[in-house]
């Protein structure tokens, strides 16, 4: 039987020099969706393929990875990524957003703010933002083509008309460098002002719909909204419950069946980073012991 | 708990263990051996293979027992295999016309050149269980007789000579094969590339959309050409020696659908074509293929595009069962992070709605 021996990062070079033809398409034309040639990879499609690819292609053998899903390192698909690239690179991984080279995210950009150098690289689900209004990929790549962005700012609008306000709470669009319309990837909208003028190179992976796109260093990204409605971040207001932080990102953690909920920083390692700096919040003192009622 | 803090890993590998245990179930039972699914649970082996698009039945007999006969989970293990494997070039067409034949029927001539041949099928069986085969029965030896003398030719072949029905397209020898796994699909796609995403794609998927068209959602008044089961050659070029190199025989069925057109302006009336291949004894498959293949044509023939099985965009996009199979599953990964800004607009929008009808009480989202 046919025993396979993997390349350093699973991929065979020929498929990595393939991708890296896209990534580089993609950073000359920011938010634009460059087709490459997805490969089947042994985790599931919908599972980060995309991001893995993307990983795989920029890793070097220097480079320190760091894994985030819902904005946690210990999630189980975040652990089952980092062993995979452990195994397959032998890379030295690591959980703290500053030592990190290369991160790959699902769903969260963390808080600390990124530096020079390192690489955000995003899983993404349906890269084309404009898919739910038109589900034709002939059309949506004419209306990219043509700045044709219509659709897009009539469907904000039906939200303020109907509701007040802009009813899209995650996956917000935005327009990247004055051009594209592009997917966040399904982020929280609080996240969106993150990703503008960004000291780091900012990579999207499509996997499953097989398209690259990037936002390179210090580019300009801004959060589709009207002078009227201006664009706003929604975070629940709360400190955290166990740094104590009043400007992350919070989980809502149900902690009975009677209504009783803790928030807690998403973004694990900045928490923990805060708690070692002796930030404190209401239940640090025993989080995982029965909690009062709130 | 679901998302531990901490933990995750060692949970991960004990899932895995467990998982390990379960597929070798009740250890008194003996373990079931590769040559034992490829042998007698070859159909499902032939599925895997043709969706797995790859030709192996040890690898594919292997992927059936590690996914417990999970035939979609089998096809995603040989899929991320093959992916990993180094292409040579391709190899020169088969010629199914020089098929050797096990099976081999028309439903348009009641008899044919070479004639009629049942083979191995499901067709007649009266579908009644069988308690002898619980038991374990040794069949009968198979009838025999001579081995056909004359030539095959495909039914389509036949219509062919008298203009009867449209010609197959050559191919142009000196243009590359196309290959969705190596180069992004773009819409509209040629045809070459249709017929692999639809070898590749779901069989359930393309039953239910060759008989949607059977049922009028998109024109198609279909006869079964001919359906053929057997063996080819496969010859591969190779250049150093500069003459076609055997590489050795393959199982195929091939179906060929024959379907009305009505002509236009510039082409006189004829049959048309759809096209079904698979690896091994597929025939739902090649025969759901062969229609879906003709439905897709609609562009082509100057025909109107009004069901999904004409729409190739809808069809190609969504027939990859391994696509389609990760991006539902996918939903069984946290989304807490989303899930939390929904429910912070969610009870947004409720306070809002409940302050516009004061009437109602107000009520918090989660509870």
């Amino acid at each position: 039987m046919n025993a396979p021996a993997y390349n350093f990062a699973y991929l065979d070079e020929q498929t990595k020099r393939m991708i890296r033809r896209a990534i580089l398409k993609a950073i000359a034309i920011p938010g634009y969706q460059v087709p490459f040639a997805s490969r089947e990879m042994p985790m599931p499609y919908g599972w980060g393929t995309g991001g893995v690819q993307v990983t795989a292609a920029i890793l070097g053998r220097d480079d320190v990875l760091k894994v985030i899903d819902q904005g946690s390192d210990d999630t189980t698909n975040a652990i089952s990524i980092r062993k995979f690239f452990a195994k397959t690179a032998g890379v030295a991984t690591t959980t703290s957003t500053a030592d990190a080279t290369v991160i790959q995210t699902r769903h969260r950009i963390p808080e600390a703010a990124l530096h020079t150098g390192q690489v955000l690289v995003y899983q993404v689900p349906i890269p084309e933002p404009l898919r739910f209004l038109e589900p034709r990929e002939t059309e949506t790549r004419r209306m990219h083509a043509l700045g044709e962005y219509g659709l897009m700012h009539v469907k904000l609008y039906e939200d303020i008309a109907r509701f007040g306000h802009i009813a899209t709470s995650y996956a917000y669009p935005v327009k990247v460098n004055a051009r594209y319309v592009m997917d966040p990837s399904p982020t929280p909208k609080f996240d969106n002002p993150k990703m503008d003028n960004c000291a780091a190179l900012q990579l999207f992976g499509a996997g499953r719909e097989k398209r690259i796109y990037a936002i390179p260093p210090h580019t300009s990204v801004v959060s589709l909204d009207f002078e009227d409605h201006p664009f706003s971040r929604y975070r629940h207001d709360a400190p955290c419950a166990l740094c104590g932080a009043g400007d992350s990102y919070l989980d809502e953690i149900v902690t009975d069946d009677k209504g009783s909920r803790m928030f807690v920083c998403s973004d694990t390692d900045y928490c923990e980073g805060r708690q070692a700096q002796g930030h404190r919040g209401s239940e640090s003192a025993a989080p995982h012991k029965e909690r009062a009622h709130g | 708990m679901y998302v531990a803090v901490k933990g995750g890993e060692r949970a991960i590998e004990n899932a895995h263990r467990l998982l390990a245990h379960e597929r070798r179930g009740d250890r008194e039972v003996p373990e079931l051996s590769l040559p034992q699914i490829s042998e007698q649970l070859s159909l499902g082996v032939d599925r895997v293979m043709t969706e797995g698009s790859l030709y192996d039945r040890e690898l594919a007999a292997l992927a059936i027992k590690q996914a417990r006969g999970d035939l979609i989970e089998a096809i995603f293990l040989v899929r991320a295999f093959r992916a990993t494997l180094p292409r040579f070039g391709a190899t020169e067409p088969v010629d199914t016309g020089k098929m050797q034949i096990r099976r081999r029927i028309s439903s348009t001539f009641k008899d044919i050149p070479g004639g009629q041949i049942l083979g191995p099928t499901f067709d007649y069986t009266h579908r009644l269980l069988d308690p002898q085969l619980a038991e374990g029965v040794t069949p009968e030896p198979p009838a025999t007789s001579d081995a056909p003398s004359g030539a095959m030719p495909r039914v389509t072949d036949i219509l062919g000579r008298d203009g009867l029905i449209e010609p197959a397209p050559r191919a142009d020898d000196d243009a590359p094969v196309g290959d969705l796994t190596r180069e992004p699909l773009s819409f509209p796609a040629d045809r070459d590339l249709r017929l692999q995403n639809l070898a590749r794609a779901d069989e359930g998927f393309l039953l239910a959309l060759g008989y949607s068209s059977q049922r009028g959602y998109g024109r198609n008044h279909p006869f079964a050409g001919e359906i053929r089961l057997g063996e080819v050659e496969v010859e591969f070029m190779a250049e150093d020696v500069g003459f076609a190199v055997p590489l050795g025989s393959i199982t195929l069925t091939e179906c060929q659908m024959v379907t009305q057109f009505k002509g236009s302006a510039t082409q006189a009336p004829c049959f048309t074509r759809g096209y079904g291949l698979a690896f091994g004894q597929s025939e739902r498959k090649t025969m759901s293929m062969a229609l879906v293949d003709r439905t897709l044509r609609a562009r082509e023939l100057g025909e109107e595009v009004l069901a999904p099985a004409q729409d190739e965009e809808f069809v190609m996009s969504h027939s990859d069962n391994v696509q389609a199979t990760g991006f539902v599953e996918h939903l069984k990964l946290p989304h807490y992070v989303d899930f939390q800004s929904e429910l912070g607009l969610l009870r947004k929008l409720r306070k809002e709605f409940a302050e516009a009808n004061e009437t109602l009480p107000m009520q918090e989202a989660a509870e």
